[in-house]
């Protein structure tokens, strides 16, 4: 990390292994191994969609301002990714980016304080929902610029190969992102200077309202790999074990292979496009679809199904995984909003005489009672 | 002491940059196999390797942007932008990431990179290829950007570019490349921020920086030779932070001032400079801040064209004489003569 940065350990239940492991036959894999698994992945999936929907609400309370995206339905996407993944890798994502920052490790109440833009909060206030970032954990950032998170994942991979390490970058990305400059010309360095960046596509199948097919003239958006002679994979983003093994497999390669790597998940979205959005754009079949497939209950009713856990036993984990947003919401609450005489601390991370200190009703140069007198 | 060109002092710096921190690489469009495109990165490939000067395809938002995250995670990339022209294809990457990743993120990363790229009309390259557009970069809070004019400068003003740990541009020329001047051989990086007063004088305060700090100083002496006007020249230097005390004060001493400027007028540096001075020193001024820039117009390619478009340094002396025929000072001057 270009500053100094503090090292902590993650607690030990985000710790992802790296191991290769047999695929489990989707959600009908019914081993014990892969039940605690997948009932600490279900645990995961449940802290982002109570931590999104408290979020929203907070939203509507006007405690959260700007723009806010929720990863609501994408919850097995983002465990399944985030499992793939260890605590030595970076991650960059897009604006839609609670839900990584959570089972990435970060505090959920240092991620609820930068929402509602207090000192405490995981980017200091300084960022917002779409901008969360935190070095210990080695997630640098939310990026609010379509596109934008992709050249610096492809400069953190050759930084990384620069020094010989075997970190792993992931670069997560929206559908939409697909068709924009900054896509083609990342992939191609990549591809070009051999770096371990897995490129992953989530998606949801729309932009804010723009569908993919509206957007892309190749619709199956992994087949873009072919362009750079990159390896990609396609999955079912709603199935957390598939994402995970597809992940892993992406990352392994990037780590021993030190080549990118393009995954595609495929899954939708619950909600708008951000909480203001009430999607009246959308065909209700389609919607109707998407709840269908819901993978947090669709976990639920594997896990219980199969007899991992009794519905007791998961509305048990429910309750308690509402105390911990609960909790969040009590923190940030009660954390301090900025000073604002802390407003010039970090324009520049070198001091450099003249810059510029001034508020806006601040004269450039000290008013002179005498003057024109 | 040695007396090389503002080339040499660049490439002498790279130099011994790359020897000095192996964090520091280079990465540009044709800095490598081709050598540079004005050769400054000339015999680089050869002496350390395609890792640490790494030719890249051309997609300026893809490796600008790549610079950045480098730079997040500690590397120091110096990446070449061919002209100043093409930055614009990486603004998203400079504006939107290289500048807020510090103070976006509450301070967490800092981002020690460094654009070098050269600005300059007068070529014969039309008009997408003769722009001066560093006022947008120096417009922007997070970036610092340096505008050296002189060899000594450019070298002293790199080194503390890449020894800063917040993303700098630094702006070349193409009609500074082959001006020379004495180079000190220490080691000593310059301070971002901070003008200079590269000729004292008291009847005018001239401002500019990059070519037009050089024309004002060629302008200057001049004036001195023929007409016994004493010009002051301030020579920005860093165009964020903006010295602005170094002009003021230099305005107070002369009463008047004229600043140049290479790019268009409207809304310009210049206009930043003028207001400034009117802000700092407004009981002082004799006369209103006048502004040499160029003709508002996409920069024609045929000669007679170009060089009506461009500010020379007839225009800068004849608005100089209309600043102090109005204060009733170059009368005053001649007639002493
Ligand atoms: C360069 C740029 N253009 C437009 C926008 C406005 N915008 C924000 S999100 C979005 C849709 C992106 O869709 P996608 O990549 O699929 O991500 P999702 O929101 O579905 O996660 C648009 C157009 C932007 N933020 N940046
Ligand atoms: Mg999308």
């Amino acid at each position: 990390m270009a500053t100094t940065s503090r090292t902590r350990k993650r607690p030990e239940s985000q710790q992802a292994t790296g191991a290769r492991r047999t695929r489990p036959k989707g959600r009908s894999g019914t081993d014990a191994d892969t039940g605690a698994e997948l009932l600490g992945h279900y645990r995961q999936m449940l802290l982002v969609r109570r931590f999104e929907e408290r979020t929203a609400q907070a939203y509507t309370e006007a405690k959260i301002g700007g723009y806010c995206h929720l990863n609501l339905g994408e919850e097995a996407t983002v465990v399944g990714l985030m499992a793939a993944v260890t605590e030595r890798d970076y991650l960059f994502t897009n604006y839609r980016d609670h839900g990584y920052a959570l089972v990435r490790g970060m505090d959920p109440g240092r991620v609820m304080a930068e929402l509602y833009g207090r000192s405490d909060g995981v980017s200091r206030g300084w960022g917002g929902s779409m901008h969360l970032f935190d070095t210990e954990v080695r997630q640098l950032g939310g990026y609010g610029i379509v596109g934008g998170q992709l050249p610096l994942a492809a400069g953190a991979g050759l930084a990384i190969s620069y020094r010989g390490g075997d970190e792993v970058v992931l670069c997560q990305m929206g559908d939409g992102t697909t068709n924009i400059g900054a896509f083609h010309e990342s992939l191609n360095l990549a591809a070009l200077w051999d770096l371990p960046v897995v490129f992953v596509v989530v998606n949801n199948q729309l932009g804010m309202g723009t569908t993919v097919e509206m957007a892309s003239a190749e619709p199956e958006l992994s087949k873009r790999a072919g362009a750079y002679r990159m390896e990609s994979a396609r999955v079912d983003g709603n199935d957390v074990l598939a994402v995970r093994e597809a992940a892993t497999k992406a990352v392994e390669r990037a780590r021993t292979e030190q080549k990118p790597y393009l995954l595609e998940t495929v899954s939708g979205r619950l909600r708008g496009h951000s909480v203001v959005d009430p999607a009246t754009y959308r065909d209700p079949a389609e919607v109707e679809e998407v709840r269908s497939q819901d993978p947090v209950t669709a976990l639920h009713d594997h896990l219980v199904g199969t007899e991992v856990a009794d519905a007791d036993t998961l509305a048990e984990l429910d309750a308690e995984i509402g105390g911990i947003v609960k909790a969040a919401v009590e923190f940030a609450e009660n954390s301090p909003s900025p000073d604002p005489t802390s407003l010039f601390d970090h324009t520049y991370a070198t001091p450099v005489p003249n810059d510029s200190r001034r508020l806006p009703a601040d004269p450039l140069f000290p008013l002179d009672p005498t003057a024109g007198a | 002491m040695a007396h090389i060109s503002y080339r040499q002092a660049l490439h002498d710096t790279l130099r011994s940059e790359l020897q000095r921190d192996e964090n520091v690489l280079l990465m540009g469009e044709e800095i490598g196999r081709f050598e540079g495109s004005y050769k400054i990165t000339a015999g680089m490939l050869d002496e350390f390797g395609p890792k640490r000067v790494r030719d890249t395809p051309i997609a300026e938002e893809g490796f600008t942007g790549a610079a950045v995250g480098a730079a997040m995670l500690g590397l120091r990339p110096v990446v070449e932008i061919m002209t100043i022209n093409f930055s614009l294809l990486a603004l998203d990457q400079i504006m939107n990431h290289a500048a807020k990743i510090y103070g976006m993120f509450g301070g967490q990363c800092s981002v020690p990179m460094v654009i070098r790229t050269p600005g300059g009309g007068g070529q014969q390259l039309a008009a997408t290829h003769s722009q001066n557009v560093e006022l947008f970069y120096a417009f922007t809070p997070g970036l610092k950007v340096v505008a050296p004019s002189s060899p000594a400068d450019a070298k002293a003003l790199l080194l503390a570019s890449i020894r800063d740990d917040d993303p700098v541009l630094f702006l070349e020329n193409l009609a500074l490349y082959n001006t020379k001047g004495e180079v000190p051989d220490t080691d000593e990086p310059g301070e971002i921020g901070r003008a200079a007063v590269t000729r004292t004088g008291s009847d005018i305060t001239l401002v500019g920086y990059s070519r037009m700090a050089h024309v004002a100083l060629q302008v200057a002496e001049r004036l001195a030779a023929d007409e016994g006007i004493e010009a002051e020249v301030v020579d920005l230097r860093s165009l964020r932070p903006l010295d602005r005390q170094t002009v003021v004060d230099s305005v107070k001493k002369t009463n008047c001032a004229v600043v140049l400027e290479d790019d268009w007028l409207t809304y310009g540096i210049g206009a930043e400079l003028a207001a400034s001075i009117s802000d700092g020193a407004f009981d002082w001024l004799d006369a209103p801040v006048r502004r040499v820039a160029m003709a508002e117009v996409p920069l024609p390619y045929a000669k007679p064209l170009e060089s009506a478009a461009l500010p020379s340094a007839d225009d800068v002396v004849t608005v100089i004489h209309q600043t102090l025929d109005a204060v009733g000072r170059r009368s005053d001057r001649v007639g002493a003569r």
